[in-house]
């Protein structure tokens, strides 16, 4: 056995001077490329003895594509409670602030991804606006059901204005929509504020309607995009998955089917979503979906309706508040297409590329774990 | 009474067996594991001793020669016990080691008792086995500072004696790998066990006393230590031979931007760029990251056996903690923040009557030989007891700062008691 082993540092350099033999055959701007790919692949493998220390395979590094443009970080589903009662989930807003302070370069926003508060209390959502007025970059709001319900929207709407909006930035349009409207399930039950907020953050029940983005809203979001040109790449900041994923714990949007009708006329359209704190990606049609890591705690995966192109994380560390967790960067290339980087807090950042999604998962698959998914 | 009798036969083939290895070695001996103390798991022995890497006491004695003899280094002045010494827990109790010409390193010395069982050797987990191990050191520039492998075989081969200890040990004139396996098959002799707390375990209640018993209770419990440092018969290292970020790294003023840097770096793609790091001493505060170039790696170190603490002060990677009222002071308070700490790190909020009864604890990890050296050591620590550098009772009891809830106090009974550790009878294969 002694004569066959090789220690840790001559395999290192034996398999780097592999790669960077490699690299020689590659042009300067496929260099550059394996940036993205490298932050993605040093993803853990839940070993603590690395099988390869390599990051990227030469062989398997990315066709040359379109240049990246422009970066946005985001920070979601925080789910604060008032500091005397809980500050676990303050502190972990404060590290995914930590985070984006020191991205370099800066991004060029950050999108907050709804669910601030955990049941919508005055005190949660301004510790929260506190807490982000400390973002270097400017901050885009979306709403999450947590924040809404109890007072539907009031002090949300006070502090943040309204919940859907768009804007043009850098020859993309982005649009952040409502989709966490419900039907009127209170007033018949005659719940009180508190009741209907309750009810509303619960898992499993039947009481509740379907998340929607409602009439109104597919109205507004035709009106929106009327004036917008087909081949503008579009992107969308929705709270809840703007298709169906599972029903029971609303990680759906009842209207998904017209809402992606509405996204349908364009060439390229990209999802960015909260809501499902975990890592997520589907493609509909012309349609990319990303959904975004929470601070607070990750969630199992769903039981059924999971989509095919998700790399599952497995199951986070219960001693560990921060694993399964984080925050993320998403680079947009010229054409407007996504790359979706999740910066897992205590695990290794994985990237789920463009070219991954579009292709059906043909191409530039993320590095999976190998212990059972969660 | 099964029991018993049940020990009794245990007691006689293990007689048997001491009998047998005391009889005359065959050449190649078979790799039968020697009756084994309380608190070496045998299941350990058996991976961390492959037939081919059995210690012979030929073997045995040449690397234990080799292990103290100066002449190893360049200029006759340093030895691994130099670092390592056997007579004081197998350490040099200075926070960081000295090499050749007073230079210093950057890292404490860690123990060679049990270190055969680590998956991995240096506090980075460089090395994959014993045999790595023991040929780094002897090259390194502030340690040994040969400069190559066939300077110390020709020096080893001048010396005769030497010259025919190897010839007749492995046949042949000096390699720098039989001298790495003669040094290794002496650390495979240095297992160590029979702890009080091993008897404890074992059904003696007595064998630890009440403060170091609640001690255990908090390990499993409150202080939630045994996450990390994990035990279990198979196991009764009290270490999940993994790398955490606990914040010692961050005590460097500079560490969060070398680590943002590192990082950067890394996301470049420019790896190479990482190895150059390595090599200045400034980053090595980076740990295994500068080994697996993974981000969440960045100032994360291996988790330490506990063994034999109270032989083996200073403690952290560094040697940055005296006593081991500073470790508990820096847990309690949540280590030391940074943008790396694992998650797992969180104020404990422990009383100053729970941490003595953590360090009560701590010091039943002693194996017999090293009992009287960690009691004068643990006489030492508490000395300084009132010097407490690393005491931050606000932070620890929650009243200032950002470091999480304290979990509900799982009231755990005594784990001896409900089998957490695994049925133990004394001298049974586990």
């Amino acid at each position: 056995m002694s004569r066959g082993v090789k220690s840790i540092e001559t395999r290192h350099h034996e398999e780097r001077d592999r790669f960077f033999a490699g690299l020689s055959r590659l042009s300067r701007r496929s260099f550059f490329k394996l940036a993205g790919v490298a932050a993605a692949a040093s993803w853990g493998k839940g070993l603590w003895t690395p099988r390869s220390f390599q990051l990227v395979d030469v062989a398997n590094a990315a066709a040359e594509k379109e240049a990246a443009k422009f970066t946005f970080a985001y920070i979601s589903d925080t789910h604060l409670y008032e500091q005397k009662l809980n500050d676990r989930f303050v502190r972990a807003i404060l590290k995914a602030v930590d985070d984006v302070n020191a991205l370099d370069p800066q991004p060029d926003f950050v999108l907050f991804g709804g669910d601030l508060a955990q049941l919508g209390q005055p005190a949660e959502l301004k510790l929260g606006r506190e807490i982000l007025k400390t973002v270097k970059a400017p901050v885009k709001m979306m709403v999450g059901e947590h924040d809404w319900f109890l007072d539907m929207g009031d002090l949300w709407k006070e502090y943040f204005g309204a919940p859907s909006y768009s804007f043009d930035h850098k020859g993309v349009h982005f649009v952040t929509i409502m989709s966490v409207q419900e039907k009127d399930f209170w007033t018949a039950r005659g719940m009180t504020p508190m009741e209907r907020m309750q009810t509303v953050a619960g898992l499993d029940n039947g009481v509740q309607s379907r998340f929607e983005v409602g009439p109104e809203g597919r109205e507004w979001l035709k009106k929106d995009l009327e004036k917008v040109d087909k081949k503008t790449p579009v992107i969308v900041f929705s709270h809840s998955p703007l298709y169906k994923y599972y029903r029971n714990w609303n990680f759906w949007t009842e209207d998904a089917e017209p809402v992606q009708e509405i996204l349908r006329p364009f060439k390229t359209v990209t999802v960015i979503h909260g809501h499902t704190h975990q890592l997520l990606t589907n493609h509909i049609g012309n349609i990319s979906f990303h959904g975004m890591l929470s601070t607070a705690w990750p969630w199992p995966y769903a039981p059924e309706g999971l989509p095919k192109l998700t790399v599952q994380m497995n199951r986070a560390d219960p001693f560990n508040q921060f694993d399964g967790c984080g925050d993320g960067t998403t680079t947009v290339d010229e054409i407007g297409l996504v790359d979706a980087l999740y910066n897992l807090w205590d695990r290794n950042p994985v990237t789920v590329r463009a070219s991954y999604v579009t292709s059906g998962g043909k191409n530039d698959p993320p590095p999976t774990t190998t212990l059972a998914s969660y | 009474m099964r029991r018993t009798l049940y020990a009794l036969g245990i007691a006689i083939a293990a007689t048997a067996f001491a009998a047998w290895l005391g009889a005359p070695q065959a050449a190649d001996p078979p790799p039968v594991p020697p009756a084994l103390p309380l608190g070496v798991s045998r299941v350990m022995y058996e991976i961390s001793v492959p037939a081919d890497r059995w210690p012979t006491q030929e073997k045995v004695a040449l690397g234990e020669k080799l292990f103290n003899d100066k002449r190893l280094s360049v200029d006759g002045t340093v030895s691994c016990s130099t670092c390592h010494d056997p007579k004081r827990g197998f350490v040099d109790h200075k926070p960081q080691s000295e090499g050749v010409k007073q230079q210093k390193g950057q890292r404490n010395s860690p123990t060679v008792l049990n270190a055969m069982f680590n998956a991995t050797q240096f506090w980075d987990g460089r090395a994959p086995s014993l045999e790595e191990q023991a040929k780094l050191p002897v090259l390194n520039p502030i340690e040994m500072a040969q400069k190559s492998p066939e300077d110390v075989v020709a020096k080893l081969q001048g010396i005769a004696e030497y010259a025919e200890r190897f010839k007749a040990v492995f046949g042949r004139d000096v390699t720098y790998d039989d001298m790495a396996a003669a040094i290794a098959a002496f650390e495979r002799t240095q297992y160590a066990g029979d702890a009080p707390f091993d008897h404890f375990i074992a059904g003696e209640t007595n064998a630890i006393g009440d403060s170091a018993r609640r001690g255990w209770a908090l390990f499993n419990g409150k202080g939630r230590c045994n996450d990390c440092h994990a035990v279990s018969t198979a196991n009764p290292l009290f270490s999940d031979q993994k790398f955490h970020n606990i914040g010692i790294a961050a005590h460097k003023v500079d560490f969060i931007d070398r680590a943002r840097k590192a990082a950067a770096v890394v996301r470049s793609g420019d790896v190479k760029q990482v190895d150059e790091l390595a090599l200045q001493t400034e980053f090595s505060e980076l740990g295994r990251f500068l080994v697996t170039k993974r981000l969440n790696d960045i100032g994360a170190f291996k988790t330490p056996t506990l063994r034999n603490i109270a032989a083996t002060a200073p403690y952290m990677h560094d040697g940055s903690l005296a006593t081991l009222w500073d470790v508990m002071d820096h847990y309690n308070k949540g280590g030391v923040a940074n943008p790396y700490l694992d998650g797992g790190m969180q104020r404990l909020g422990l009383s100053e009557a729970e941490i003595d009864d953590m360090v009560a604890f701590l010091e039943t990890l002693t194996t017999p030989r090293f009992a009287a050296f960690a009691k004068e050591e643990m006489g030492k620590q508490r000395a300084r007891k009132g010097t407490r550098p690393e005491r931050d009772t606000e932070t620890a009891m929650g009243r200032k700062g950002h470091l999480g809830d304290l979990a509900p106090n799982p009231d755990l009974k005594n784990p001896a008691e409900i089998g957490i550790v695994g049925v133990v009878t004394k001298g049974a294969k586990p």
